[in-house]
């Protein structure tokens, strides 16, 4: 091995510690509990967790209900930003219609705006129609920042699809549907499913619309966001990691995807 | 078989939704910020930029996006060529590093809050290494120097991964040809950088800069969770306004500051950043 | 088994024609090529015969039905593609099978018929694995059976070799007309390939600029091309066209000028000489106008050289210059 290819390798180890070290310290800080968070000068190589942090992170009344609510603000999300998405996106993929491009760049300008902040006045409309401080309102909001890139990802994954085999499923005794049913649907779906698990990510994430949104009802975000200033350190380290788990596991389950979705829905 | 409605059909839910929780809050959002007591009125401007905090809002903002956005963007170029040049094991090391990309600002704020608390590791190391004695303080209002750098360093761990991923897919839609191209003809791999692959990835970098733009100014958990109200950006403030004064008309008058400068900044970099048609390939 | 009748079909693009009134027959059972250079509009006429792109004017009878209005499910046909169109998430067992399964064809016999094709294309080992473990030639007859598996009244061929490397392309070629043969299905083949449509079909369509110029058996359409476009597309090298004083045009092919003695023929400058083996190709001047003369067997002619030819005169296809049409007896 050269000095070029160690150099070269060691700031790959460098940047990957940068981005792994952090992860694993307020690990070890939800589990290690109050002794753990107290202890000065923490040992270099934090000692093993009993997971009491994290125990009694849950035990506190209302951890469950906002992780309760916010899985559900999220299944919420991912089930209608996919199913008001996919279809929008394959009508972009498969016809040339007037309108097409307005359609476009309605999607497109959500890109330039704080979506989030939109929250602020749909606090009035969300009471007048009973759903302010519900999980489904929540995930109204979010679906409004996930749609977009549903809309988009789709879009580029039926492009991806050839019309050829769609008209041969015509040729072949298919209606419309069934050949979307048929050979579109099956062919799109790790694709599809990939999109759906990052909306999930995008609402299980947010936190401002989700605060303005919920008052006692609140998603994870909204719930920590609001005992900030109030609970011990160690209680809040145990619901940073929290929160990060369920988003790290669906990185990796997502990880074949990551191109195809934030490299072409960017461009 | 053109049937004439069915794109229509199609996209028609997706439409109709983002008019109505898009267009309509968005205009409504503008309604609320000129209106007071139902009238329309600056009041809720005069007050928000009467506000102590508007200033250091505005400012504090800006600041973390003209440090926060060119560095991602180097080191984001910088691993994405890294990883250009790795045979084995480029999928183990992309994944870990496009992890942050499924962290929330919140989640981000509250890793480096362990950090770099009092009785951190950060303190700890430096204690270990003799620097310091005693616990140091990094997140309070004395040292706002400290708390930005923190605020800022938080935001480049957490959102690095994105541009990343858009650079990496925008560098593997180039063929290695051009930079071969290059090499053939004289160039050294610095020349063949800034003068190939550079301009040719000006898209994904335009992609980018928006994208990571447009998300940083509306980053406010982050600091929350490091400095409280300590360290005020312009979403932080937006939402204090009206979490703790109940006010929803100074909240919505932050909001349209910051949607002026996301739109403002967005055309900046299409104007910046285009790709003259004559290039396009 | 049917026939096809395409009366006045047109097809314009906003404001560009693509096919211009149409009339073309098949009858039961026939092999038809459409034979064309890239946009003459052939393809496009494929898809309006299948029901993937609608006319603008004119009606598609499929054994005497009108179906202009029905959807491709509805018209009984099969196709295969340029690309193939195999589903790549399903066996090819169930590529083969899906048009019967989608007819509700009974078990047993979308079984007999999954076996049937499978055998005449020599799939059998395969019917098992997916698509992206097969190669392209492999992959091409599977799209092939599943056309052939519905026993349809008519196929449609949509450039199906060309995407075969040349010599796969050969073999695919001898394959499929002796499958054809034995199924006796009337087939519509649009091709840009001239030999594949001399070699494939019983008659042969050539499409120009949305008109057809021609339609004849191969022997015809080679010997006796009725307009000078269909000289010079079909045969390679193209029919010569030689400008003659009284304003006609000669139309001779080069494998029918022979070498004959000086003073006996027309003088001819080689400029390149290109020994194919089977053939010597000269390519030359003569009295100012390009010629290119293929001589059988292999000739020493230097370049630069002077000789002296003659057009064989039974083979002469004489054209107005004006119209590039055939005159009628010349």
């Amino acid at each position: 091995m050269t000095l070029r290819r160690g150099i070269f390798l060691s700031g790959i180890g460098v940047i990957s510690a940068w981005v792994l070290l952090p992860i694993w310290l307020i690990a070890a800080s939800a589990v290690g509990g109050q002794g753990q968070i107290s202890a000065w000068p923490k040992p270099l190589w934090p000692a093993g967790g009993t997971l009491d942090g994290l125990a009694s992170f849950l035990a506190i009344e209302g951890v469950w209900k906002a992780t309760a609510n916010s899985v559900a603000v999220a299944l919420l999300t991912m089930a209608m930003a996919i199913l008001l998405g996919a279809p929008a996106g394959y009508a972009l993929a498969r016809f040339n219609f007037r309108g097409a491009n307005l359609f476009r760049v309605l999607v497109l300008m959500t890109r330039a705006f704080p979506v989030a902040i939109l929250a602020l006045p749909l606090t009035v409309s969300f009471i007048r129609f009973g759903v302010y401080d519900t999980a489904f309102g929540v995930a109204l909001m979010h679906t409004t920042l996930a749609l977009p890139f549903a809309v988009l990802v789709s879009a580029s994954l039926f492009q991806a699809i050839p019309r050829e085999l769609e008209e041969a499923a015509w040729v072949f005794g298919c209606t419309r549907w069934q050949a979307a049913m048929r050979v579109v649907l099956p062919l799109a779906l790790p694709g599809i499913v990939a999109t759906a698990i990052f909306a999930f990510v995008i609402s299980w994430n947010e936190v401002f619309a989700a605060s303005v949104l919920t008052v006692r009802n609140r998603t994870l975000t909204a719930y920590l966001l609001a005992v900030l200033s109030e609970s011990p350190m160690h209680l809040q380290f145990a619901g940073g990691f929290l929160l990060i788990v369920p988003s790290v596991l669906f990185i990796f389950l997502v990880r074949k995807h990551l191109f195809a979705m934030w490299g072409i829905a960017n461009r | 078989m053109p049937i004439r409605w069915l794109p229509y059909a199609l996209i028609a839910p997706a439409a109709l939704f983002l008019g109505v929780l898009f267009v309509i809050p968005l205009v409504q959002t503008g309604a609320l910020a000129f209106q007071v007591h139902d009238a329309w009125a600056l009041g809720n401007f005069t007050r928000m930029t009467g506000d102590l905090n508007f200033a250091d809002a505005l400012r504090n903002s800006f600041q973390l996006v003209l440090v926060a956005v060119p560095v991602q963007l180097c080191l984001a170029m910088g691993m994405a060529m890294m990883l250009r040049h790795l045979q084995r094991g480029r999928a183990i090391v992309l994944w870990v590093w496009s992890i942050p990309l499924g962290i929330s600002d919140l989640a981000a704020g509250l890793v480096w809050l362990t950090i770099l608390t009092d009785q951190g590791y950060l303190n700890s190391v430096l204690f270990h290494l003799g620097v310091i004695a005693a616990p140091e303080g990094w997140l309070t209002y004395e040292t706002p120097f400290a708390l930005f750098m923190a605020v800022a360093i938080a935001e480049i761990w957490r959102a690095t991964a994105i541009v990343l991923l858009i650079l990496v897919a925008g560098v593997q839609m180039l063929p290695k040809e051009y930079g071969e191209a290059a090499a053939v003809f004289g160039a050294s791999p610095w020349q063949a950088f800034t003068k190939v692959t550079l301009p040719l990835l000006r898209p994904s970098i335009q992609s980018a800069l928006i994208l990571r733009t447009v998300l940083a100014f509306e980053a406010f958990a982050v600091v929350m969770a490091l400095g409280g109200r300590n360290f005020p950006v312009l979403v932080s403030e937006a939402y204090a306004w009206k979490h703790f004064n109940q006010d929803t008309g100074v909240a919505a008058a932050y909001a349209l500051v910051i949607m002026a400068i996301s739109v403002a900044a967005t055309l900046v970099f299409l104007r910046l950043l285009r790709t003259p048609v004559e290039q396009q390939t | 088994m049917a026939g096809v009748v395409i009366d006045g079909i047109s097809k314009s693009f906003g404001g560009t024609v693509a096919l211009a009134a149409l009339d073309l027959d098949v009858a039961d059972r026939e092999f038809l090529a459409l034979l064309g250079p890239s946009g003459c509009g052939k393809t496009t006429l494929l898809r309006i015969i299948a029901g993937l792109e609608t006319a603008t004017t004119g009606r598609v009878l499929i054994g005497g039905r009108d179906v202009t209005q029905l959807p491709p499910r509805a018209r009984g046909l099969a196709m295969v593609f340029q690309n193939y169109a195999v589903f790549p998430h399903l066996r090819v067992r169930d590529n083969i099978a899906f048009g019967l399964k989608m007819s509700g064809a009974d078990r047993d016999r979308i079984a007999r018929q999954v076996r049937r094709t499978a055998g005449l294309l020599q799939l059998e080992p395969y019917l098992d694995r997916y698509p992206a473990q097969l190669s392209g030639g492999q992959r091409q007859r599977v799209a092939v059976a599943r056309a052939l598996a519905v026993e349809p009244a008519l196929l449609l061929m949509d450039e199906p070799l060309s995407n075969l490397d040349a010599l796969l392309r050969l073999d695919m070629r001898a394959e499929l007309k002796d499958v054809l043969r034995e199924a006796g299905t009337t087939t519509i083949y649009v091709t840009h390939d001239q030999t594949e449509a001399m070699a494939l079909a019983d008659r042969i369509a050539v499409l120009h600029g949305g008109q057809i110029e021609q339609i004849g058996s191969p022997s015809a359409i080679y010997h006796t091309p009725a307009t000078r476009f269909v000289g010079g597309f079909v045969g390679a090298p193209p029919m010569n066209f030689l400008r003659t004083a009284d304003g006609r045009l000669m139309g001779i092919r080069p494998e029918d000028i022979d070498l004959v003695d000086e003073d006996a023929g027309l003088a001819f400058r080689v400029s390149v000489v290109e020994p194919l083996g089977a053939q010597t190709l000269l390519t030359g001047t003569t009295d100012g106008q390009l010629l290119r003369v293929a001589l059988a067997g292999e000739h020493a002619i230097a370049t630069g050289a002077a000789l002296y030819l003659r057009p064989r005169p039974d083979r002469i296809r004489w054209m107005d210059a004006a119209t590039g049409r055939a005159i009628a007896a010349g």
